[in-house]
């Protein structure tokens, strides 16, 4: 059985491109997408160390990390949408100001 | 590894796609793709119940989330190109290749060896296995597990829910405010005009006519006119496609939609009574249909 490391490569170039999305991108939404993205790299690396180690707490582990994505992900896009009801903008730049 | 070298490139690209699309939806597609293939790749590692749920949870539910909220900010919320910033692109994409580099030395530095697979701890399979660990080691998280989602799930409705600032507006008090406008303002009393009205296609996307020929911007829905797609109808055009500008001036323009199309429908090709009278009646809104 071979190694599981282009898994990890993978997983190590998904991060970064995740990573980058959150510093470049302006809507807020698409940077949520990114911190998606991010998580799911890690998990990739999780599965694929599990396979390598023949250990099956990673992929509990994985199991985990998505339940709390979607935690995650409806408190985020329920904040970003009061954010847009309020100031009609999905952009990260318009919400300089937590006041109002 | 066939799926594996099949996948990856397909999932760097959708990776990079999303940092460069303009539009928010395709973001959110290219988000399943990358999902997708991660699934793919799960049962790759010999992780048939992380596969599945993969699928139902990330591109079932949160993807489907996603997509609802971006159907509520409004699909055309494209990104602004605008460097708030100076500099911040190239120092994001110059951090973010630093972090590769880093995660890559350091992977470069371990030799993992062969996998071991998973076969000699799960023999009842995955499923079994992972149900094994995650009701005696991990019971303990899986119960807090819960708590967190009916915090989310409170949290979610509490951050959603709007307060009523006024008294919700009855049909009663539309058709009061119907018949004050149309005192008033003299905006029309009955159902606006339905789209493609004695026009050469009843499309929604066509104005009626009115009695002189010109188009009536008022029967087109509203959302139609903000996207710049109302075709305008052309009488003399027998293919029933005219896109023509209305009114005398008829000049040929090419096939498809066009913003300047919008502006024909919306401010060309009218007298100047009925052209204030449209604009009026185009930005009414629309409650009480």
């Amino acid at each position: 059985m071979d190694s599981v490391t282009p898994y990890v490569v993978l997983s190590a170039i998904l991060f970064t491109i995740g990573c980058v999305g959150v510093l470049v991108r302006r809507n807020a939404i698409v940077v949520f997408m990114c911190v998606e993205l991010m998580l799911n790299a890690a998990n990739l690396a999780l599965v694929a160390f599990a396979h390598q180690h023949g250990n099956l707490d990673g992929q509990v582990a994985a199991f985990f990390v998505m339940v709390v994505a979607a935690a995650e992900v409806v408190i985020g896009l329920a904040i970003i949408m009061t954010i847009y009801r309020t100031r009609r903008s999905a952009s990260v730049d318009d919400a300089s100001l937590l006041r109002w | 590894m066939t799926a594996f070298w099949v996948l990856a490139p397909v999932m760097v690209l959708a990776a990079l796609g999303i940092l460069f699309v303009r539009k928010a939806v395709h973001a959110a597609l290219l988000l399943a793709v990358v999902m997708v293939s991660l699934a793919v790749l799960y049962a790759a590692l010999e992780a048939p119940f992380l596969f599945a749920v993969q699928i139902v949870v990330y591109t079932g539910a949160i993807l489907m989330l996603f997509l609802f909220v971006l159907m509520l900010v409004g699909v055309d919320a494209s990104d602004s190109v605008v460097e708030t910033i100076p500099g911040q692109r190239v120092l994001a994409v110059l951090v973010g290749l630093l972090l590769l580099v880093t995660l890559l030395t350091g992977l470069s530095q371990v030799s993992l060896g062969a996998a071991q697979g998973l076969g000699a701890v799960s023999p009842d399979g995955n499923i079994a296995g992972i149900a094994d660990l995650l009701f005696s080691r991990y019971v303990v998280a899986f119960e807090v597990t819960s708590a967190l989602l009916i915090t989310a799930a409170v949290g979610a409705m509490v951050l959603a829910h709007r307060e009523r600032l006024e008294p919700r507006r009855t049909q009663a008090d539309l058709a009061a405010q119907r018949v004050r406008d149309f005192v008033e303002r003299g905006t029309p009393l009955g159902n606006l005009p339905a789209p493609g009205t004695y026009a050469r296609h009843n499309a929604v996307d066509t104005p009626a006519l009115l009695p002189d020929g010109t188009p009536a911007p008022a029967s087109v829905p509203r959302v139609l006119v903000a996207r710049g797609v109302v075709r305008t109808p052309d009488p003399r055009r027998e293919d029933g496609r005219g896109l023509d500008t209305p009114g005398p001036a008829r000049s040929a323009r090419g096939p498809g939609y066009s913003t300047n199309e919008r502006a024909a429908v919306g401010g060309g090709g009218g007298t100047g009574t009925s052209e204030a009278r449209r604009t009026e009646t185009t930005g009414e809104p629309e409650g009480g249909q």
